[in-house]
């Protein structure tokens, strides 16, 4: 399998010349090269709609581009749809996984090209070609006979690679591959890509973690509105460098952190427990601060903000939010002021097929016309503010959800607790598969709801909204909703983003949370080895 | 705002489908096809699916079916038969009575889906058997008769209008299917319910998520859906005048069928009163086309299933250039 390859020179395996491609008026890829070398990672980095995917999609032959030309292993190569791509040896492994989730891992490594005689398949042959393509990996849980959905994602990933690889394909294209892994998965898939180098193998990475691009790739390409902004080698270009050429600014300071003052206890739960996971949970949270909850995945975290907002059932210990005691429904918990904000988007956070306006006011429809009707028009002057002062780009509050990009997805999710004005915000994995600058905004948000005197100047700054006045200047705040703190808990898998936006942390391990630190008492390396259980 | 070209077309296709599929059998149908007396007669002829399609397509957009629609529309004249024969109700009690039937089965489906959560498909096929039987049961497998004195005004809701009332232009139960669709729409468009609906359908774990009560609502959808059946019950007795336990076998289909060609997904969060309406028109215009034009009712039965197919293949290719 692998190849005899001239140190001096690795052949290219894959590049792409001035490929452009437009969308009517949009246009999506501007004379667009890469070249990726055999034994080589490209990482492709650069914000939601920088032309990324498109980019990949020309490469894998699912949209076809105006101009340019692509050769593989120095043949030129056009291919019609995906099939064709595979087929040359090309395999997209895409965020998410296109497995079938009730057969086994060798019949989902074989799918579609089962060797059969007389339209029998030959089970033998399937078996011994799934072990020779699960045998690299090196891993207990991935046996040819296991159901693909009892796998772990990070498992159910390596099928998917296998699937590739038995093919014989020669350039993977991995397209946000981690975003769903815990660490240890993260590792594994980063010692399997160094192995796939060796072999001769062309990758390209694309993803959001810069500080994983650093790590795995050798030259990284930074794509910003369809075109190529920027191709170096990793190692002589820093993180800053990249983000400045991501976003075609100096970012200002990531996290900003304005003084917050904590008020009274707005949530506070002892002891607590539901069906399967958090084992226990004990935590104070006030206004104007933010607690922040590192563990890795699968740790409870995620189940914990469930059952508190009543998505999850309660076993034992208690829970007091605001004045209210005792578990509730999500009914009850929007009521009092409590609002969640989904790690999941597609599944639950959003309902894709509805409008941006349905989608911003669902959890409150009242006070949108007279009688209790909810008047369309009203909804969508409500939600037009948030456009605004989240800078969503969609085309108008009647456009649905679904044709948004990943971030600005999570601007509408996050609109609805702000439209609804919870005082405690619950938020799981509030930056998950977002941009930058997205992300950048989530942040200032946070620490505009935390540190409630803050919030007239984002107002003034266009962040929020402003709010009619009725009286004197000095009364603009007075009748403000936002005047007051917030109180923030946000569960997140990156280490880096809890520690520039909490006030306090606590980690989760195996179901426990445990203690509360302050944000200064701790760093990201000893939180680490607790969420590890070390 | 611009005047927005392309949401109009989005909303109005299936009226213009109609008005195709209405041409064509003007083109080749005899005359009389066009006259204001058959247009009435395609309006009439439309009313019992079109009444029953107004609650499909709440349980449509809701992600759910109703597959009992037909047997609750037989139960519902049982009922109205049952209660002016043997009690000696007046025909407004007796009405009210089919209807109360009605929606006491529709209540039932939504109570078992949502507590047991068994999905619609399942629990409504088990509620057309029963209340199949339960309507069999009260006629004692028989067809109740009621003395012409007793129906009043019951056998009038589809007649054709009397020439001394023509100030009427439509029967009074067709002005009813109307009045309602407009209701409907209304509904599903400025209240919290139908918003509900639509986000339930969309998607039901972020209603869920959004502090929307998922079970009352689906409760009340499925108990509209069973009202709405006997109210077209009720115009299916105006009918017959008798209690038939056996009418309506298949009339489910029918109505769903009418919500689907009107652009309703059965996967749920999408469908409208005005396509549903449309989509009952078109199938009355394809049978009443047919018969006019002297086809035996097999091919009647083949266009109009063609038509299905070709209605949703047409709807989703409208999605995919629009999304």
């Amino acid at each position: 399998m692998a190849e005899r390859i001239d140190s001096q020179k690795p052949a290219i395996r894959l590049q792409m010349q001035g490929v452009s491609k437009r969308f009517g008026a949009t246009i999506a890829l501007q004379d667009v090269g890469i070249e990726v070398a055999a034994g080589e990672v490209l990482a492709l980095v650069g914000e939601n709609g920088a032309g990324k995917s498109t980019l990949m999609k020309v490469c894998s032959g699912a949209i076809k581009p105006d101009a340019g030309l692509m050769r593989l292993d120095g043949v030129p190569f056009q291919p019609g749809n995906p099939l064709e791509a595979r087929r040359a040896g090309i395999a997209m492994i895409y965020q998410e996984l296109s497995l079938t989730p009730h057969m086994s891992v060798q019949e989902n490594i074989m799918l579609g090209m089962e060797p059969s005689k007389l339209g029998v398949v030959l089970w033998k042959q399937v078996r011994q070609r799934a072990i020779e393509a699960i045998k690299e990996f090196d891993n207990p849980e991935l046996t040819p006979d296991a159901r693909v959905s009892r796998l772990s994602v990070g498992s159910q990933q390596l099928v998917e690679i296998a699937r590739a690889l038995a093919i014989g394909c020669n350039v993977l294209v991995l397209d946000e591959p981690t975003s769903s892994l815990t660490q240890q998965d993260v590792e594994r898939l980063f010692e399997i890509i160094g192995r796939l180098k060796k072999q001769g193998k062309a990758i390209v990475y694309i993803s959001h973690f810069i500080e994983e691009v650093k790590r795995v790739a050798d030259t990284v390409t930074v794509l910003r509105d369809g075109r190529v902004v920027g191709s170096k080698d990793v190692k002589a270009i820093s993180t800053d460098e990249i983000v400045s050429l991501m976003v075609g600014r100096q970012v200002e300071e990531l996290y900003p952190r304005s003084e917050r003052q904590a008020g009274e206890v707005v949530l506070d739960i002892e002891d607590l427990a539901g069906l399967h996971k958090p084992k226990s949970a004990s935590l104070t949270l006030r206004r104007g601060e933010v607690l922040g909850i590192a563990g890795l995945v699968g740790a409870g975290r995620t189940e914990l903000l469930r059952s508190l907002f009543g998505l999850e059932p309660v076993r034992k210990g208690r829970i007091k939010i605001g004045v209210y005691t005792g578990p509730a429904s999500p009914v009850k918990r929007w009521m009092q002021g409590a609002g969640l904000l989904s790690e999941d988007r597609k599944e639950e956070g959003l309902a894709l097929s509805l409008s941006v306006s349905d989608n911003v006011t669902l959890s409150k429809l009242k006070g949108f016309g007279p009688f209790g009707l909810v008047l369309p028009s009203r909804q969508d002057k409500a939600t037009k503010r948030w456009l605004e002062a989240l800078d969503i780009r969609c085309r108008g509050p009647q456009q649905s959800v679904q044709s948004l990009s990943g971030g600005n997805q999570q601007k509408v999710a996050l609109a609805r607790l702000l439209q609804h004005d919870v005082d405690v915000l619950l938020l799981d994995e509030p930056t998950r598969g977002i941009d930058v600058a997205a992300k950048a905004l989530v942040y200032k948000l946070i620490n505009a709801l935390a540190s409630g005197e803050a919030v007239p100047a984002l107002r003034l700054a266009g962040i929020l909204p402003a709010v009619e006045n009725k009286g004197k200047p000095d009364d603009v705040y007075r009748d403000s909703p936002h005047r007051q703190p917030k109180a923030v808990l946000m569960v997140s898998s990156y280490l880096p983003e809890l520690m520039g936006v909490c006030d306090h942390v606590a980690v989760m391990c195996r179901g426990k949370l445990g203690p509360t630190y302050r944000i200064d008492e701790v760093n990201e390396h000893e939180l680490m080895l607790e969420a590890t259980g070390k | 705002m611009t005047f927005n070209w392309r949401r109009w077309l989005n909303t109005l296709s299936p009226v213009i489908a109609l008005f195709v599929v209405f041409e064509l059998f003007v083109l080749i149908a005899p005359s009389s096809f066009a006259t204001a007396r058959n247009m009435e007669m395609i309006a009439r002829q439309t009313t019992i699916v079109g009444i029953a399609a107004l609650g499909m397509t709440l349980v449509i957009i809701s992600g759910g079916i109703d597959l009992s629609v037909g047997s609750i529309v037989a139960l519902s004249t049982v009922v109205i038969a049952w209660l002016l024969h043997y009690a000696g109700a007046g025909p407004l009690t007796a009405a009210l009575g089919g209807v109360a039937a009605a929606a006491f089965f529709g209540l039932l489906s939504g109570v078992l889906i949502t507590r047991l959560k068994v999905v619609p498909f399942i629990v409504t096929l088990g509620m057309m058997l029963v209340v199949r039987g339960a309507a069999k049961g009260i006629g004692r497998e028989q067809k109740i008769d009621v003395d012409p004195a007793q129906l009043r005004w019951l056998d009038e809701l589809l007649a054709s209008v009397p020439k001394d009332r023509s100030w009427m232009l439509l029967p009074p139960g067709v002005w009813i299917m109307l009045f309602l669709a407009i209701a409907m729409a209304a509904l599903l468009r400025y209240t919290r319910l139908g918003r509900h609906t639509f986000a339930i359908g969309s998607n039901e774990q972020t209603a869920r998520l959004c502090g929307v009560a998922v079970e009352r609502v689906k409760v009340l959808v499925y108990t509209l859906c069973g009202a709405l059946g006997g109210l077209a019950g009720l115009m299916q007795f105006s009918r017959l005048t008798v209690g038939d336990p056996t009418v309506a076998v298949g009339l489910e289909l029918n109505v769903i069928a009418a919500v689907v060609i009107g652009g309703g997904s059965l996967a749920g969060g999408e469908g409208s009163i005005l396509g549903t309406l449309v989509g009952a028109l078109i199938m009355t215009v394809i049978a009443s086309g047919c018969t006019q034009r002297g086809y035996p009712n097999w091919v009647q039965e083949i266009i109009t299933g063609a038509i299905i197919v070709i209605a949703v293949a047409l709807d989703r290719l409208r999605h995919r250039r629009t999304t």
